[in-house]
């Protein structure tokens, strides 16, 4: 067993979890941080996406123990200051850029790293920047329209 | 979906690791950026007794340019290697061929040597260091060697690294000046595993005449390929040479397979346009 501290969402976090723990159940079932959602489990599907030390990365490609004293944020770290809805996850709510909202967790943290490095993509960088993620529902039109609107409010369109 | 359990090792020195490799032998393994391993472990494709993570090793992260040669430490991320301006201005292709590998998520993790290591021929970077004619250079417990491209891709999934090896760097050279390159491939998704890739590198004599021209290909063989395009281009004038007579050479030499993705036929036809479409493109880049 190994203790592995990781920082999430700003808040120094603690378990005891064997070698194997996959960094996508560290978060949900050791630390209890469910935002996270775990999807195919062998890196496709994006749902699963948080940010390490500022970077998108797969959280069920990861060893806990391996990114031990890391800076990670999840989705639930993406909301406002105030505790309210952060730009990306309003623009989704906005667009309809979700439906039954499995897959957002993984955009949303995608997108947020995005638009940090590309605080203006065009639809088609856009599309690009999501090709990592993938949803079952909504024929991605709304999520291209959240990214974009996400955009503009980032850059104070609101 | 759960890897299987494992002894986990952190060394803290390129000495200890190879220490812990000798020790563990064939029931060893690397994890460095993961990305290609963890997906295997999770499907239970494989079961190692002892994981020996490199990730701490900052020494094994560097992207150097020197004498001629683009140098890759066995950490250095795909992200980091695409973004290098130096490795950029020195080899173009490095990072042409690695925005195509897979989605930002996985480069921010997986590295460039871990791709070599792990020999899939549907990857671009064994194809890379194959038309570079670059090389990995391999360290144990009992000494280093270097192992060319050409011997290094042993087969599908399969290099030439040993038990109780790590791959410590790989090797890059930079084409003669006067060289361009170029890399397309077609995927269903932008990021997911090529239909088929192609690199070309053109090297132009002083008039912009076809000095050499060679190419290699992902997802048309066990292997990367390497196809001399110089009988259908050398001597030409660059900008009018009949690229698509290139193709037609280097559809000729591939051997592809029908499988779940694709007919041979259309990765045949892949092939023939692609390294026209690329030639054209390494010719504007030289």
């Amino acid at each position: 067993m190994h203790e592995v501290s990781v920082t999430v969402n700003g808040v120094l976090r603690s378990a005891t979890v064997p070698a194997r723990r996959l960094l996508s159940d560290f978060l949900r079932h050791d630390l209890g941080c469910t935002g996270t959602h775990v999807g195919c489990e062998h890196g496709v599907c994006g749902a699963c996406t948080v940010l390490l030390d500022g970077e998108p990365v797969r959280s069920c490609l990861l060893f806990a123990v391996s990114v031990d004293g890391a800076q990670l944020t999840t989705v639930e770290g993406c909301r406002a200051p105030d505790g309210g809805l952060g730009p990306v996850q309003r623009a989704f709510h906005e667009c309809h850029g979700l439906q039954c909202g499995y897959c957002t967790p993984g955009f949303i943290t995608t997108v947020t790293a995005y638009l940090r490095d590309h605080p203006d993509p065009t639809e088609e960088q856009a599309r690009e920047a999501i090709g990592g993620n993938l949803c079952r529902c909504t024929g991605y039109q709304n999520i291209v329209a959240s990214v974009l609107r996400a955009a503009a409010i980032q850059r104070g369109e609101a | 979906m759960k890897p299987p359990a494992f002894t986990y090792h952190r060394p803290a020195s390129v000495a200890d690791a190879l220490a812990v490799l000798a020790e563990t032998g064939p029931d060893g393994k690397v994890l460095a950026g993961g990305q290609s391993l963890v997906p295997v472990l999770n499907m239970r494709l494989a079961a190692p007794g002892h994981l020996v993570d490199i990730n701490r090793l900052g020494e094994l992260a560097h992207v150097t340019v020197d004498a001629g040669v683009v140098r890759v430490g066995a950490l250095a991320r795909h992200a980091a290697v695409e973004r290098d301006a130096a490795a950029f201005a020195a080899l173009p292709l490095l990072r042409q061929a690695t925005g195509h590998v897979a989605h930002p998520a996985i480069r921010n993790r997986g590295t460039t040597v871990g791709s070599l290591v792990h020999a899939d021929p549907a990857a671009e970077l064994p194809a890379v260091l194959s038309l570079l004619s670059g090389s990995v250079t391999l360290a144990s417990a009992s000494g280093r060697r270097t192992v060319p491209a050409g011997e290094f891709f042993v087969g599908p999934l399969e290099s030439a690294l040993r038990p109780g090896e790590l791959a410590v760097e790989a090797l890059f050279p930079v084409p003669p000046k006067g060289s361009g390159t170029a890399w397309l491939e077609v995927s269903r998704r932008r990021g997911d595993f090529a239909v088929c890739g192609v690199g070309v590198l053109v090297t132009l004599s002083a008039d912009r005449r076809v000095a050499a021209a060679r190419a290699a290909y992902v997802s048309v063989g066990p292997t990367p390929l390497t196809v001399d395009l110089a009988e259908a281009v050398a001597g030409l004038p660059a900008d009018t040479a009949d690229w698509a007579a290139a193709g037609a050479l280097a559809a000729a030499r591939v051997r592809p397979e029908d499988d779940i993705h694709a007919t041979a036929a259309y990765r045949r036809h892949l092939v023939a346009v692609l390294t026209a479409r690329a030639g054209k493109a390494a010719v504007a880049n030289a």
